[in-house]
């Protein structure tokens, strides 16, 4: 258990050498979704987010959107050491196979606080109120949420023997139903009943709820709940395969 | 200690038969290199070794351990420098190194001392805290090699560790080795497609052609018998053809003409060579040109096969009737 603990650090550590380093790469992987918060926010009638000022309602979204982006793409990058020779030469270290997957996965918690924070920041002065419990809480079950997609995009490439194209396809393909589907962009009420009932089985769905309920300074504890699940449930699905790929491949 | 009984491997659809059935024995303490063209299955029985892929057939074990249910055990005790580059294109090449010393269980401060050494060591220092992706295909070739060393390793493989190395990093790689091997006494395996490389490294040379042994002997045994080639070139035909007709005379040589340049192939012809030339002058038929070269893989191949290594590329497809041709000639 502590050769795993101390495996898991290691890799952690490593993988986040270059987050330290060059933190502004962290943020210009953050342009879409801000694109997407400059073009959706103004779009949005104040009736359809229940009242509330529209950036209220969307801010929280653009940041589970954001969570999710740069953890789905985080598997390009041991894609690149696969293709170059430094995943092959972790796998002949002693280094166990679960903890270089659970290391690598556990990383995606600090780019992605630091998205939240950037987030925030920017459009607390506009119309939006800050609610700096709430955003904790949320940040928390984001950081959960993003281990588990973190660890499936690792499954993916993996399961992608470094064929790029193959993982970007599958990537993409995933990527925006997940988002549309959760209700991200726009509010899923009022959709047709096949995409409520494709909606209700996107876990992100519930973590997306959630982290609205706290954004907005309330606390529901059903909802919280509900997506604190949502968040394991992509956590221990998304370890459980990366693990088992991670195992496989060597 | 590396006692390789029989390994196999096949892959994907089609099956090639990378390595077939080695049978290998190499001591605690032997500096092996494993010589062969491309293709020849070096990296594949490497990367058996190493636990990287699983033997078809057949089984292994280095430093005493099975490479398929001690994977664990001989990750321990090896170091390995594969063909790809080790050190991640984002990292920064010491913060690679101390993270491999980590990952082999040594504490922070030996960590870094080890970095520090093999900085040293590898003439790392002007590039070891840049970006990986920003050092030279050489540059980057010595940080791998350093990070196969920095856990004193029992069992160290190298995949080609002199490739893209400039040739004062070539000798000073071999230094390095030799210097590891000598105060360690650990076990080193490496590949080469240069018989120079072997010669000068490896105490035993083993000869791998389309996944099979096909010499295990020491360089200088390997070269014995094939000799020096010593090409001379002429004015013309008829001093060539002269010149040939006297060069027979050389005790164990073998003469080729072609046009107007001889090929003597004899033992020891750069100390010969001299002798060649002013007896040739004497006659009358000063050479225009001289080259002397020393054995190459190409010259060991043929001698072992009668194939050059261009036809063994050609025949290179995995079917059974190359195979076949292959052990026939090797038998
Ligand atoms: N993963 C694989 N899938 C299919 N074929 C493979 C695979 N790995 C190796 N081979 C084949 O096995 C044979 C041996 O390859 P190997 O890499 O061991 O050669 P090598 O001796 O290291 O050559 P080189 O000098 O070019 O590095 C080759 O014909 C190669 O195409
Ligand atoms: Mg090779």
């Amino acid at each position: 258990m502590s050769t795993f603990v101390s495996d898991t650090l290691n890799v952690m550590n490593r993988e986040l050498k270059p987050v330290w380093r060059e933190p502004m790469a962290v943020v210009f992987a953050m342009i879409q979704p801000l694109v997407f918060l400059g073009l959706f926010a103004p779009l949005l009638p104040e009736m359809a987010t229940g009242g509330g000022s529209a950036l209220q309602w969307f801010v929280p979204g653009i940041v589970a959107m954001t969570a999710l982006m740069g953890a789905s793409f985080t598997g390009a990058n041991l894609m690149e050491e696969m293709q170059s020779g430094s995943h092959e030469r972790q796998l002949v270290s002693p280094l166990g196979r679960p903890a270089l997957l659970v290391g690598r996965a556990l990383k995606e918690v600090v780019p992605m606080l630091m998205q939240v924070a950037i987030i925030v920041a920017v459009v607390t002065p506009f119309s939006f109120d800050l609610h700096l419990g709430g955003v904790l809480a949320a940040a928390a079950l984001l950081s959960v949420f993003s281990v588990g997609v973190g660890a499936l995009s690792f499954a993916l490439a993996l399961a992608s023997k470094g064929e790029d194209w193959m993982f970007w396809t599958i990537q993409q393909t995933l990527l925006f139903p997940a988002l549309l589907t959760a209700g991200v962009l726009l509010p899923i009420d009022g959709a047709p009943r096949w995409l409520e009932v494709v909606s209700m089985l996107n876990p992100m769905t519930y973590v997306v709820d959630a982290a609205r309920a706290l954004f907005a300074g309330t606390w529901p504890a059903d909802v919280i709940l509900q997506g604190a699940a949502g968040a394991a449930i992509v956590a221990a699905v998304g370890l459980l395969v990366g693990v088992r790929a991670m195992r496989r491949s060597s | 200690m590396t006692r390789g009984l029989t390994r196999h491997f096949t892959s994907r659809k089609q099956t090639v038969e990378a390595v077939q059935g080695l049978d290998l024995e190499i001591g605690q303490g032997e500096l092996v290199a494993f010589l062969g063209p491309n293709g020849a299955g070096k990296s594949t029985t490497l990367r058996m070794l190493t636990t990287l892929i699983p033997p078809t057939s057949g089984s292994a074990s280095v430093a005493g351990h099975d490479v398929v249910t001690g994977q664990r055990d001989v990750r321990h005790a090896i170091g390995f420098v594969g063909q790809g580059n080790g050190a991640g294109h984002r990292q920064l090449g010491r913060d690679e190194l101390v993270s491999q010393g980590r990952a082999h269980g040594l504490s922070r401060a030996d960590a870094h001392r080890r970095a520090a050494q093999l900085v040293e060591d590898l003439d790392l220092a002007a590039v070891a805290d840049r970006k990986v992706s920003s050092l030279s295909g050489g540059q980057r070739r010595r940080l791998d090699i350093a990070m196969g060393l920095v856990h004193l390793p029992r069992v160290l493989f190298l995949d080609e560790p002199s490739t893209g190395l400039d040739p004062q990093n070539r000798a000073n790689l071999q230094q390095l080795i030799q210097r590891l091997h000598a105060e360690s006494g650990s076990t080193v395996v490496l590949t080469t497609h240069y018989l120079e490389e072997a010669d000068a490294l490896a105490g035993r040379v083993i000869v791998v052609d389309h996944g099979r042994v096909i010499a295990d002997d020491t360089a200088a045994r390997l070269k014995s018998g094939l000799g020096d080639l010593v090409r001379l070139g002429f004015g013309s035909a008829a001093d060539a053809a002269r010149a040939a007709a006297r060069l027979e005379r050389v005790p164990d040589s073998r003469v080729d003409v072609d046009e107007t340049s001889v090929d003597l192939r004899v033992k020891d012809g750069s100390t010969l060579v001299g002798e060649v030339l002013a007896d040739l002058a004497a006659d009358g038929v000063p050479p225009t040109r001289v080259e002397v070269a020393r054995p190459t893989l190409d010259d060991v191949f043929l001698d072992l096969t009668g194939r050059s290594l261009r036809e063994a590329q050609s025949t290179e497809s995995p079917t059974d009737e190359s195979t076949r041709t292959e052990s026939e000639v090797a038998a």
